[in-house]
């Protein structure tokens, strides 16, 4: 991948969160402790601010070096949950990734994420919007599908009741509610799904 | 110093200080102290940096054992552990007890020279299992 394409997949990841701040943060109000939106703001303008430097390396040390910053900036556990997504896509993906290697390497992010948060899918966190999508990715779906599966996803985390997190202390009231760190995995997943039609 | 240190890693600097200081009463200066609260923004939350710098200042060769609040504040201080890496982190553990009981108990042990499974053991004994 270019470097030029690596800044502005990164660009259009930190636009969407920054835009959909306040909605996500809304949704972390209602079954958490309401910082999901600001903290992920923080962490992806921390990454913007150097992206020059981030894209001129090769795109393994890239998406590590976005990781580190987000896990460094964000100050929330999506921190380390986002960014050992990020770190972990790096270290399985060749500089060179083809459609295979990345699905390879994003069941690979999957399982490092879900070690993070000792969490597994369908227990209303980000893990149901990534496996819905690794899934999609394996199964050669376009991107815009991908994306629209990501949506999806993150909206059938509504009934599920939060056994992670804090949103977990709720309960079944965490029922009928949307998982913030679900929405910006999907927002993040659309944001970058056109880079699929590419490779 | 080699008795096992105590980080105190809690999403609020206040309640970090305030666990920090029963503990101090507790052992005087005979435990490598540290703590750590606050996102570094000024809001409540945990950082893996201050976590890292936290660990850093209570490092002792016996080890390290970290007590946390909420689940943020565990899973950040175990990505702080994978970052300081090896060889430090397999002395550095993150126990499963109530913070403030926890770091007490913690430190009472440790000031009495016990190793970092025994001080870890002391803390875990605070949480039903």
């Amino acid at each position: 991948m270019a470097a030029s394409d690596f800044s502005r997949l990164i660009a259009a990841a930190a636009d969407t969160i920054a835009a959909h701040a306040e909605e996500l943060t809304a949704l972390d109000q209602a079954i958490g402790d309401g910082d999901h939106g600001l903290n992920m703001k923080r962490g992806f303008e921390a990454v913007r601010a150097e992206i020059d430097a981030f894209a001129a390396k090769p795109l393994p040390e890239a998406l590590k070096a976005v990781g580190t910053k987000l896990v460094m900036t964000v100050g929330g556990a999506s921190g380390p949950l986002f960014g050992t997504l990020f770190m972990a896509l790096g270290k399985d993906l060749p500089p060179e990734a083809d459609r295979a290697a990345l699905t390879a390497a994003l069941g690979k992010a999957i399982e490092a994420v879900a070690a993070r948060g000792k969490s597994l899918p369908g227990q209303k966190t980000m893990l149901d919007v990534l496996q819905p999508v690794y899934e999609a990715l394996a199964q050669g779906k376009t991107g815009t599908e991908i994306a629209d599966i990501a949506d999806r996803a993150a909206d059938a985390t509504v009934p599920m009741k939060a056994l992670r997190g804090r949103a977990s202390f709720l309960g079944e009231r965490s029922i009928g509610h949307m998982d913030a760190g679900a929405r910006s995995t999907a927002l993040l997943v659309r944001a970058v799904a056109g880079a699929i039609e590419g490779i | 110093m080699s008795n096992v240190g105590i980080v105190i890693v809690s999403h609020s600097p206040l309640v970090a200080e305030g666990t920090a200081d029963m503990v101090r009463q507790m052992v005087g200066d005979e435990v490598p102290l540290a703590w750590c609260g606050g996102n570094g923004h000024g809001g409540l939350g945990t950082s893996v940096e201050a976590i890292m710098g936290a660990i850093d200042k209570a490092w002792s060769e016996a080890g390290v054992a970290i007590l946390v609040d909420l689940g943020g504040a565990e899973t950040n201080s175990e990505m702080a552990v994978e970052m300081i890496g090896e060889p430090r982190s397999h002395k550095i553990i993150v126990c499963n007890a109530p913070i403030v009981e926890g770091a007490v108990m913690a430190a009472t042990e440790s000031s009495g020279g016990a190793s970092l499974k025994e001080v870890v053991a002391t803390a875990h004994e605070l949480s039903p299992s």
